[in-house]
């Protein structure tokens, strides 16, 4: 990989009066565009990690280098105006508007009016906030959810390379939750940041990060590497139990139905002769096939069984597809369709809704255990 | 009539500009002892400790101490004044800066704004209505408390009252009296409107 744009070298922070570091020689390497989360039990640092590389904390020892320059010796403000930071209890300062709150860095910089008005706009439009509707409004006035969103556009505003984040969706309800973080998922593909983020919870480091680093007490790195390596090979114990034991579950919302081999199950597609079907099924494996209107559009599982039993035409024998998945899906998603499935299947189609084929229970069983027969040799 | 008229004109300015003067000054002073002392619970403390003496001292003690030192007239009365006026805006000032969420600190510190700027952009403005509450109750006592500045040659509407009582219960004696203790009414009212309206026009409408 490239030139680290974080790198934390040998990194303490003690308290005078306790024994054991805050944060104990801590050497770690944050990568351009990246998102790293930093993830531990309570208690572990990580917070007072993240809070070492803006020096809200200042190190008692080691360097902090940004973009190769050592910034442990800078003034802190210039250095914090070149990082954004967004925590968990927002901080939007209650006096100021939105539009105040968003423009407080490029004031700092001494950016001009016009140029940070439309900064505004552009930010609020980011976060997908109406600026006619928000810019004059005050926090007070926000729901959780929309204020830390108003958070995370005044961090971006001026548009620092670095994005400190702590722990920015754990107070926010499960399902605003779920979509901020999806939603700062799609930003953050294009924004391209390089953000060290931090949480307490497993999924949302699975979800959100390129790279985890699980830290143990004294924010001591246990294991610093992707969430599939993570999750196939943990490095010990103290990893393993973190993750607890979903962890085959949780690895499913990191592989996508893309992934996995398609089941071959025969289409017919509509219009079909009932003699042409029944040959069908009979070479079929699974004795199934997926009735295709004339646009390859799954409407049916069609089985011999099903076919046999009634004299119906054929469009209304066996069972309706309801739902169907697509090949960006993730595997649980494909898990709870095909558990829903009345024949333990998926249909897979393209963007356009044409079938490609079906997943199966087998075929994920069988990833499955090809990838943790991988990780027993590795 | 018009002498009186011209007495009672001269002694609600007296007793005005005692308010005025006492209070700008004691705000100035207050406000900064609460922020220079907001690291230190030490310093807090002890300020805290002593202002309270002066509040709890008799009033017309604090009038009298000071005459050895600056004599009589307007000096001791602002001196006793001033000092009787601390207590409310600097335990304000503290409890306003102390009941900032601490994560509104913490944001401004972590995006860069130096501790002077977070002192005067952030904690100052968020204290602001509650030391101006403190203001407010110091306004009341001084209008309240100037009264006795007439005991020390300091003037004000307390000559009024001072007059009457010591000519009582000759005629106009009550009059006078009515009359000193009316007007404070009144000025304490001005001053009250004064202070509503600053607090309009100086409080966003975010933490209103």
């Amino acid at each position: 990989m490239s030139q680290p744009l974080i790198r934390l070298e040998n990194v303490s922070k003690s308290y005078p009066g306790t024994e054991a570091p805050a944060v104990g020689n801590l050497t770690m390497d944050v990568y351009e565009g990246e998102v790293l989360v930093l993830v531990g039990p309570s208690g572990c640092g990580k917070s007072t990690t993240l809070r070492l590389i803006n020096r809200l904390i200042e190190p008692t020892a080691g360097r902090i280098y940004l973009h190769g320059e050592d910034v442990t010796d800078i003034d802190p403000s210039v250095l914090r105006r070149k990082i954004g930071y967004v925590i968990q209890q927002v901080g939007l300062f209650p006096h100021r508007t939105i539009a105040e709150n968003i423009a407080t860095v490029p004031k700092l910089l001494g950016w001009d009016k016009a140029r940070i008005n439309e900064r505004i706009d552009e930010m609020l439009d980011l976060v997908s906030m109406d600026p006619a509707i928000y810019r004059d409004r005050y926090p007070k006035e926000l729901s959780g959810g929309q204020a830390q969103r108003v958070g995370v556009a005044r961090a971006l505003a001026a548009d620092p390379d670095v994005l400190l984040m702590d722990e920015p969706f754990g107070a926010i309800d499960p399902i605003t939750r779920d979509r901020l973080q999806n939603e700062f998922l799609r930003l953050q593909q294009d924004l391209k940041k390089t953000i060290v983020f931090v949480t307490h919870d497993i999924d949302e480091a699975i979800k959100m990060g390129n790279r985890i680093a699980i830290l143990r007490e004294g924010s001591e790195i246990a294991q610093i590497d992707t969430p599939e390596v993570i999750l196939s090979e943990p490095a010990d114990e103290f990893v393993e139990n973190f993750l607890g034991s979903g962890a085959i579950l949780k690895g499913l919302t990191l592989k996508k139905v893309r992934d996995i081999d398609l089941h071959d199950i025969p289409a017919l597609e509509m219009p079909v002769l009932r003699d042409e079907a029944l040959k069908v099924l009979e070479n079929s494996p699974e004795k199934t096939a997926v009735l295709l209107d004339k646009d390859h559009r799954p409407l049916r599982w069609i089985s011999e069984a099903s076919l046999n039993r009634t004299t119906q035409p054929i469009e209304k024998s066996g069972k309706p597809i309801t739902i169907d998945l697509q090949p960006e899906d993730t595997l649980q998603d494909a898990l709870g369709v095909m558990l829903q499935s009345s024949v333990g299947m998926a249909v897979v189609v393209d963007r356009s809704g044409k079938y490609l084929g079906c997943c199966s229970i087998e075929s994920l069983a069988s990833m499955i255990i090809s990838d943790s027969g991988g990780s027993a040799t590795a | 009539m018009s002498t009186r008229l011209d007495q009672i004109q001269e002694s609600t300015l007296e007793h005005s500009l005692y308010v005025v003067s006492v209070l700008g000054l004691a705000s100035v002073f207050s406000i900064a002892l609460g922020v220079l002392t907001r690291r230190s619970v030490l310093a807090r403390e002890l300020s805290l400790a002593i202002t309270s003496v002066f509040l709890t001292l008799p009033a017309l003690a604090l009038f009298t101490i000071f005459i050895p030192l600056v004599g009589l007239g307007f000096a001791p009365s602002f001196i006793a004044l001033f000092l009787y006026s601390l207590l409310p805006i600097l335990r304000n000032t503290i409890t306003g800066l102390d009941g900032i969420d601490s994560s509104v600190l913490d944001a401004a510190k972590g995006m860069g704004l130096t501790s002077r700027q977070v002192l005067l952009r952030i904690q100052l403005p968020l204290a602001w209505p509650v030391i101006l509450a403190g203001i407010r109750v110091s306004s009341m006592l001084i209008v309240g408390v100037a009264a006795i500045a007439t005991l020390v040659a300091g003037g004000g509407l307390g000559d009024f009252i001072k007059s009457g009582l010591a000519r009582l219960p000759l005629p106009n004696s009550l009059e006078a009296i009515w009359t000193g203790t009316l007007l404070c009414l009144v000025l304490a009212l001005i001053i009250d409107l004064i202070l509503q309206a600053t607090k309009r026009a100086t409080i966003s409408r975010g933490i209103r």
